[in-house]
């Protein structure tokens, strides 16, 4: 073994001349690995990584936490995450979870799904989790398309909207309408915080983390099933820059899909 | 006990942590049992789930936590579970499936059957993997395979299948059980997803390898596990085969009824024998391949089209005859029918 001192990135960073600790104000969170990540440039993905590994962090929970990867473009997210992960099967990761927090009831579980796998082909899934009142955090990044099969229609595809296979705007009328699974779970008893949030400005960034932040402290009450939607973006199969993406998210989905707490816990609404 | 009873108290007995399932005939007695008495003897969690599909999710989350896990269905539950049951054998997770065999195909029949042989023994869901697979052909063995069933299934990280049918799950017999054994078996589990802790790096359970050449040393390694498993974990049953001139065989029920066939028959003065698989898979192709060249023949006896009957004439490769009597749709042959056929066939050559 080489015996030289090792010096930690967060040292180097802080010997750098235009570096002082004092104004250090963002770095990466140790609960985030260094492998680059496989997100097109500017997607949501990568934000919304941070912020969970961030809160882990933050809160020294990475020995108590669990995640459950998707199936979709997140499918790699354990790649990512410096804690113990599952990869489930598509649409199948509340299942898992279920599994997971049954067994081992004093962890943190989260799941980490696309549209596609949580409100198409694990409907079923989701919602019997969320109503069963898992004591488990669910992230559902929602950006209305299918990223990972190349932008197929999703169920949040908003009415109008051009996909590979609704290459003339979505018709509800052959289609049917967008789903909004998460106010549907929110009219469920089983679930405690149901809110939806966004990452397309730094305003909104912050919020998200806080909600991120008070899921965890909820599953370590053991309050029941969080559920958190980011509206997000899909630059690539939008066919849009980064910038007009989160253009897109502000004019366009944030007003379909309105940001905000769906499900408040009744001693935090007093 | 009614067979799925044994089935169910054995699985306490065994240390089992969870089990997860959805109720079909004619196995629900499984579930209805460990719901009224696993949680309060042994703190084992008991969850009926919205559907196949979910329970053998949830299966898949409990073993990659290091549980010992469980399931049960019968047959269309179990076509559902299948995709579930692909990615536990991929990601290598140890757990207990039980299929309790009704007629098929479709929703088919909740009479007794046998009619899920190639499904359990080739590979019912996709890609190449192997189950290994258990047929108990009493209640007794409805109990003691619970114990053997998760003991082998933590030994390679494998999910195991218990092939029942629903004749075994629904009779009576007696039935000596097991001493409790400690919850989630004894073997360590140090790959398990149980939380990251600083003395060691995360744990990731997956069956996704993006790079062909990665995702072909994992099915070489995968195959390099089903043939040790193939070369150690053989089991059978043989009945008066020493001086046998002919061989029945089946397995499970079909295995109880070719024993009345082989002792009936001996009182007529005919030399018959038994072979009874009781591991499917590793299929015990070497007691067939023994007996090849000192037998005039085999009638292989199962309760479905002939599934098993082709693993017999594999392992026999041509040196010996072998048929098959079958009924379906739920139809459990007697002694008499298959005695008559053996009669027929190899007797009067017909």
């Amino acid at each position: 073994m080489d015996e030289t001192i090792v010096k930690t990135e967060e040292q180097e960073f802080l010997e750098e001349d235009i570096c002082v600790a004092e104004n250090l104000v963002y770095r990466k969170p140790k609960t985030l690995t260094d492998t680059d990540l496989h997100y097109c440039p500017g997607c949501g993905h990568g934000i919304v990584h941070r912020l969970l590994m961030e809160v882990i962090e933050e809160m020294d929970i990475q020995d108590k936490v669990i995640g459950v990867a998707p199936v979709g473009c997140a499918v790699f997210a354990y790649n990512y995450m410096d804690i113990d992960m599952q990869e489930a099967a598509h649409g199948r990761a509340t299942a898992v979870a279920t599994g997971i927090i049954r067994v081992l009831p004093d962890k943190l579980v989260f799941t980490y799904q696309g549209d596609g796998d949580l409100a198409a082909i694990g409907t079923a899934e989701t919602i019997h989790t969320c109503n069963r009142g898992e004591n488990i955090l669910i992230v559902f990044i929602n950006n209305a398309v299918y990223g990972m099969t190349s932008g197929q229609m999703a169920p949040t595809t908003l009415p109008g909207m051009k996909t590979t296979t609704t290459p003339f705007g979505r018709d509800v009328k052959i289609t049917g309408y967008p789903l909004k699974i998460t106010d549907l779970v929110a009219q469920l008893p089983g679930t405690y915080y149901v809110t939806r949030q966004a990452v397309n400005n730094a305003g909104n960034v912050r919020k998200a983390k806080k909600a991120i932040q008070k899921a965890f402290q909820y599953l370590q009450q053991k309050k029941g099933t969080c559920f958190i939607e980011i509206v997000s973006n899909c630059p690539s199969n939008w066919k849009m820059t980064p910038v007009e993406s989160n253009k897109f998210v502000e004019e366009v989905m944030l007003p379909f899909y309105p940001l905000g707490d769906l499900k408040v816990p009744k001693e935090v609404q007093k | 006990m009614k067979g799925n009873e044994a089935l169910a108290e054995a699985a306490i007995r065994a240390g089992c942590d969870a089990y997860f399932g959805y109720p079909i005939t004619p196995q629900s007695e499984v579930l209805e049992y460990l719901s009224r008495e696993a949680y309060n003897r042994t703190g084992m969690v008991v969850l009926q789930a919205e559907s196949e599909v979910a329970s053998i999710n949830m299966i898949y989350g409990a073993a990659g936590a290091g549980k010992r896990a469980m399931t049960s269905s019968s047959s269309p539950g179990i076509s559902l579970m299948q995709e579930g049951i692909s990615y536990i054998a991929a990601a290598e997770l140890p757990c207990l499936i039980v299929n309790v065999n009704r007629g098929g195909p479709g929703l088919g029949t909740i009479q007794p059957s046998q009619g899920d042989y190639f499904q359990a023994t080739k590979g019912g869901g996709h890609g190449d993997y192997k189950l290994i697979v258990l047929a108990p052909s009493s209640v007794q063995e409805m109990a003691d395979f619970v114990r053997l069933g998760f003991d082998l299934a933590d030994k390679y990280r494998n999910p195991v299948m218990i092939l029942a049918d629903g004749a075994i799950g629904q009779m009576m017999e007696k039935v000596e059980l097991f001493e409790q054994q400690p919850k989630g078996g004894t073997i360590p589990k140090p790959w398990a997803t149980t939380g990251k802790t600083k003395d060691r790096e995360r744990n990731i359970i997956t069956s996704l390898h993006i790079d062909p050449k990665i995702m072909e040393q994992i099915n070489l390694r995968l195959q390099a596990k089903y043939r040790e498993i193939e070369e150690k974990e053989v089991r059978y049953e043989s009945y008066m085969i020493d001086d046998a001139e002919y061989i029945l065989t089946g397995y499970g029920l079909g295995a109880r009824i070719c024993k009345k066939v082989v002792e009936i028959g001996r009182e007529k003065g005919y030399k018959l024998g038994l072979i009874r698989p009781i591991t499917l898979f590793p299929f015990p192709k070497k007691a067939y391949a023994d007996l090849a060249t000192k037998i005039k023949g085999i009638l292989d006896v199962e309760m479905n089209s002939g599934q098993m009957v082709e693993d017999v004439r594999l392992s026999v490769e041509g040196k010996v005859r072998v048929e098959f009597y079958g009924r379906m749709g739920g139809i459990i042959p007697t002694p008499e029918e298959v005695l008559e056929h053996f009669e027929k066939t190899f007797l009067k050559g017909e």
